[in-house]
């Protein structure tokens, strides 16, 4: 099955290349759509889903990504596979546990996904690896103007792309950029960061979560209007602030190595130490751990691991990464399986030794 | 951002979603009166008070340090609370006057506002019409604007058919449907059969964008 293809690769947002990938993991950009001669997904009827879904979907072949585009029926997937897709951010928390006829297209390089009935009828997302806002707004403008050839997209000349939820009116746009901050949070500087991004209009989460709590460190940055300002002037917004934290974090970090080297180098030579070692280690404490480690990668105060493989196993470590990973052993934990699979991961890796020999 | 949508009485006689015998306020015993929708970029939360807690609620909301009743100190940026919808739906509303905003449905899919306020989820593309004067302050709360300034679809609108209204037009289709459903449930199949016609006609005026894409391509 395709899904389980995809265990075997960490997709585009963890590829780890790209402008800037030590601080940006990935850039996207999502646009809202709606058909016009449908109600919106939470008032549809189990017909109108069917409708929407089967009009949308006719377009997706001549989508023109450059690869094929793979179509998965999310509404007859197991949970576990849901989740996975949402670990992978190729689908929605909300998406995965909708109801009625709804499905993503997705290319193999995990780069574009089109979400069918998530909030709105369609979702388009772009997602590249490291800072590179420009090159996704490029990429999802011809797709969506492919798909505006050949359907009706709900459209007011004074609202713009006409939305579920208010929120997203006008140009139905999110732009955010994924990105690393682990320096300005050990130097407690990232509540600061924080109070300065929303007085300017952009919204701060964690990865995967909807709240405040970031996990591993890792903080998505996105505006939070789409009305009164055209597309390009929005990406600009998020791409003007990035080289400002990417700066602040740099900053941070070679204060960390200047000032507080050997603490800095105990932390993360104890988190590897952990990552190594533990028998039992939840989702929630791995992203932090490796959080750290993969700064201690970029300082080279650990020689002996790969930014890649930390990349890797971030998304590995995930509950249903894990589960597919693991097969089999049903009685064993996830704490368990992941402190195994991690230990398993880095057991071919140099002894503790030289991971300290900075 | 957070955005409110502020609530009104529950009236007994009121249709659609009910919760006056039900509901306590959750602040105190005395019955929830006011059902607040926050609106927290496109997480919804609701907020069930009675009238003097409400009160409160907004006061602490717009003075910039209030408590938080549904989830004590859990949702960031507490100070922007009860922003959205505080003058044009406000407290100094009467409920009377609420409850009739409340009743106020869509002539195409049928959403009341009272559901959209629970939800903070429009019905169809036709409510931003519909319920253009109650939207129209939410919309300048949470953007800061009311005009879109960005792309617009190449393909024009079929002949006939007034640029100014966008897609309006082809979105009378989920109201035709909605009427013929009715029309056959009550065995009315003269009025089914119009209004089966009537959309067709608007398929077609509509549909032929394969052409008219290719053209604008």
């Amino acid at each position: 099955m395709r899904l389980d293809t995809l265990t075997n690769s960490i997709g585009e947002w963890l590829r780890g290349t790209g402008p800037d990938s030590d601080i940006v993991m990935s850039s996207r950009v999502r646009l809202a759509r709606n058909l016009a001669q449908f109600p919106f997904v939470s008032r549809a009827t189990e017909q109108d889903r069917a409708d929407t879904e089967r009009v949308l979907r006719g377009q997706i072949a001549a989508v023109p990504v450059g690869r094929e585009l793979d179509y998965i029926d999310v509404g007859h997937l197991e949970e576990i596979d849901r989740r996975f897709l949402v670990e992978r951010q190729l689908i929605s928390r909300e998406h995965a546990d909708a109801q009625g006829a709804r499905g993503v297209a997705i290319d193999r390089l995990e780069q574009v996904s089109l979400m069918i009935n998530e909030e709105d009828h369609l979702r388009i997302q772009c997602m590249h690896s490291g800072l590179d806002l420009h090159g996704a707004w490029e990429q999802i403008k011809v797709v969506d103007d492919q798909i505006e050839r050949a359907v009706s997209y709900a459209f007011h000349p004074r609202w713009g792309y006409l939305t579920a939820c208010p929120t997203n009116v006008g140009t139905g746009i999110r732009v955010s950029v994924m990105l690393h901050l682990p320096a300005l949070v050990i130097t407690r500087q990232i509540d600061k960061v924080f109070r300065s991004l929303h007085k300017i209009s952009l919204a701060v989460r964690g990865l995967y979560g909807e709240g405040s709590q970031a996990m591993g460190d890792f903080y998505q940055i996105s505006n939070q209007t789409t009305l009164g300002r055209t597309e390009d002037e929005l990406v600009q917004q998020v791409a003007d602030v990035v080289p400002v934290l990417i700066d602040y974090e740099r900053r941070a970090r070679d204060f960390l190595v200047r000032e507080t080297q050997q603490n800095v180098h105990d932390q993360v030579s104890r988190a590897y130490g952990i990552l190594r070692t533990a028998q039992t280690i939840s989702n929630e404490e791995t992203m932090q751990l490796l959080s750290r480690v993969r700064m201690g990668v970029l300082l080279g105060l650990i020689g002996d691991v790969k930014l890649s493989d930390i990349n890797s196993l971030l998304i590995r470590t995930q509950p249903a990464h894990l589960q597919k990973l693991r097969g089999g052993d049903e009685d064993s934990s996830d704490d368990i399986e992941r402190a195994r699979y991690l230990r398993h991961h880095f057991e071919g890796g140099d002894s503790p030794s030289r991971a300290t020999a900075n | 951002m957070i955005q409110s949508f502020l609530g009104t009485v529950c009236a007994g006689e009121r249709t659609g979603r009910t919760c006056g015998d039900a509901m306590k306020c959750q602040q105190c015993d005395n019955p929830a009166v006011f059902h607040i929708t926050e609106l927290e970029a496109g997480n919804v939360r609701e907020v069930h008070l009675c009238e003097e807690h409400a009160r409160v609620y907004l006061n602490q909301s717009e003075g910039g340090d209030g408590g938080d009743p549904g989830e004590p100190g859990a949702v960031e940026g507490k100070g922007q609370k009860g922003g959205g919808l505080s003058g044009p739906l406000g407290v100094g509303q009467t409920a009377e006057d609420l409850a009739i905003l409340d009743k106020r449905c869509c002539d195409m899919c049928g959403i009341t506002f009272f559901e959209f306020r629970n939800q903070g989820r429009l019905g169809c593309p036709h409510d931003y019409l519909q319920f253009e004067k109650e939207l129209d302050p939410l919309i300048a709360n949470i953007h800061g604007a009311t005009e879109h300034t960005g792309r617009r679809p190449s393909r024009p609108v079929p002949a006939g058919v007034d640029a100014g209204s966008g897609t309006d037009g082809l979105t009378a289709i989920i109201g035709l449907r909605r009427g013929m459903k009715e029309a056959i449930s009550r065995e009315d199949y003269e009025l089914a059969k119009e209004a089966r016609d009537a959309i067709r006609g608007i398929e077609d005026a509509w549909t032929p964008p394969a052409k008219a894409g290719e053209e604008n391509a």
